[in-house]
């Protein structure tokens, strides 16, 4: 199934900066950035909560936002793209 | 059911993989040209000079994603893998199972008919599909679809009563050698280009055959992977007989599906004008190999056929053609640990 994971990490500390990047490098590891902070993860359901986990368990819930739409498998009938940095479809032929 | 995991192709010459958190990156000129996570990959193919960080190989073998790599001409090197998986006494049952020639009859036979069975799909479709304006040209000759079509038909009843493993191989040997024959008259573009002649390899002579035997390495990278991923021993096989180096298993796996995957592709390559004369380049040797930009226009084809979908004839579901190695190779594993009393080799509908 196809999880889109955005979200909003409070930068004005250090250990803010930190979060936001080790939620991202989290994020890295299971799908593919599409926006800044917006993640296209490709997962089946052992995955995903393995990967809700680790994210919860990084934020610091007062002050930063996780959000989690759920695409399921048909997914790609329901992503329209427009504009720069078009996503890579990892499902397609992988050929560089 | 398994999810039918994606490959990742790299042909880059001079391409840099590394591993990057659960990711694979390709780096390229310093750049990153692609970063796909380790849990979408099933396997990584590398053609030529492209190198590979430890780490990433590493990684690789403990998630179970195997990593081949070929020469520049797709021919298979090496690949790096982890502990067998599986069950050590599914792979004893195998050994002991190959060692016995009549217990490898049982499987070898299923094997060699549905190969001959699809193959004579080949050439039916292709008949039906091209019915010739004069109908009959080269009817009655020895290079004749439909007749040899019909003669392939006795071919398979004869390997399903085959006695041995050599009167077997001798049926096989014979039926692949007509539906060869015939294989030149199902060639309908590139004029003198693409004539076939016969099967050749190592090196391949001509640019059919240079496409087929691209095709065929494709598809021994895949079986290979699904006899690993059913703890199964790629290297001890049935229909073909043990030698240091060959995935005996993974071949007699391959028989059936090179028609389905790789010949019939090859024909709609062709007869589509996909790829040209030019895609292919001669050698010193007389050997004929792909361009980089041919290689390209065949994994792209490969892999959307990888994506059809068809109906299992033996489990009766929908699923893509890219599983069916895997699935077979599970079939195999249950006929070996006594669930089934034969086992059901793939029969293209």
């Amino acid at each position: 199934m196809m999880v889109l994971v955005t979200y909003d990490v409070a930068t004005s500390t250090r250990a803010g900066v930190r979060r936001l990047r080790r939620v991202a490098k989290c994020c890295l590891n299971r799908g593919q950035r599409v926006q800044y902070s917006v993640f296209e993860c490709e997962v089946d359901p052992s995955e995903w909560v393995e990967l809700k986990d680790r994210l919860e368990k990084i934020i610091d819930p007062k002050v930063d936002s996780l959000r989690y739409y759920f695409l399921g498998a048909n997914w790609q009938r329901r992503v329209e793209h427009v504009g720069a940095k078009a996503a890579v479809d990892l499902n397609g032929p992988l050929i560089v | 059911m398994k999810r039918l995991l994606n490959t990742l192709f790299v042909q880059t010459q001079g391409a840099y993989l590394r591993k990057e958190g659960d990711a694979v990156v390709v780096r390229i000129e310093k750049k990153t040209a692609l970063r796909v996570p380790l849990h979408q990959l099933d396997g990584v193919v590398t053609f030529g000079q492209v190198s590979a960080s430890p780490f990433l190989q590493g990684a690789c073998a403990r998630a179970g994603v195997r990593f081949s790599m070929l020469d520049r001409r797709g021919r298979f090197l090496a690949a790096v893998q982890g502990f067998s998986p599986g069950n050590v006494l599914l792979r004893r049952e195998q050994y002991r199972r190959a060692d016995s020639e009549e217990a490898s009859l049982l499987i070898a036979r299923p094997i060699v008919a549905a190969k001959i069975a699809n193959t004579r799909t080949v050439l039916l479709r292709a008949a039906r599909d091209h019915p010739s304006a004069d109908p009959t040209p080269d009817a009655g000759r020895p290079t004749d679809p439909a007749a040899t079509a019909q003669r392939m038909a006795d071919d398979a009843r004869l390997a399903m009563t085959a006695t041995s493993l050599d009167r077997l191989r001798g049926v096989e040997g014979e039926s692949g050698a007509s539906y060869f024959r015939a294989f030149d008259g199902l060639i309908r573009a590139g004029g003198d280009a693409f004539r076939f002649e016969k099967r050749s390899r190592r090196p391949p002579l001509n640019r059919t055959n240079a496409l087929l035997s691209f095709l065929y390495t494709l598809l021994a990278h895949d079986c290979r992977s699904a006899c690993e991923a059913a703890g199964l021993d790629a290297a001890v096989g049935f229909l073909h007989r043990d030698r240091p180096g060959r995935p005996s298993l993974a071949l007699d796996l391959m028989e059936s599906l090179r028609p389905v995957l790789a010949d019939r592709l090859t024909l709609s390559l062709i007869n589509r004008g996909q790829v040209k004369a030019g895609s292919f380049e001669p050698h010193a040797s007389g050997a004929v190999f792909l361009t980089e930009a041919g290689r390209r226009t065949a994994l792209t084809a490969y892999q959307e056929r990888k994506r059809d979908e068809l109906m299992h004839p033996f489990i009766g579901e929908k699923i893509e053609l890219g599983l069916v190695p895997h699935v077979q190779a599970r079939l195999l594993a249950r006929h070996l640990r006594g669930d089934h009393d034969a086992y059901p080799d793939f029969l293209w509908r």
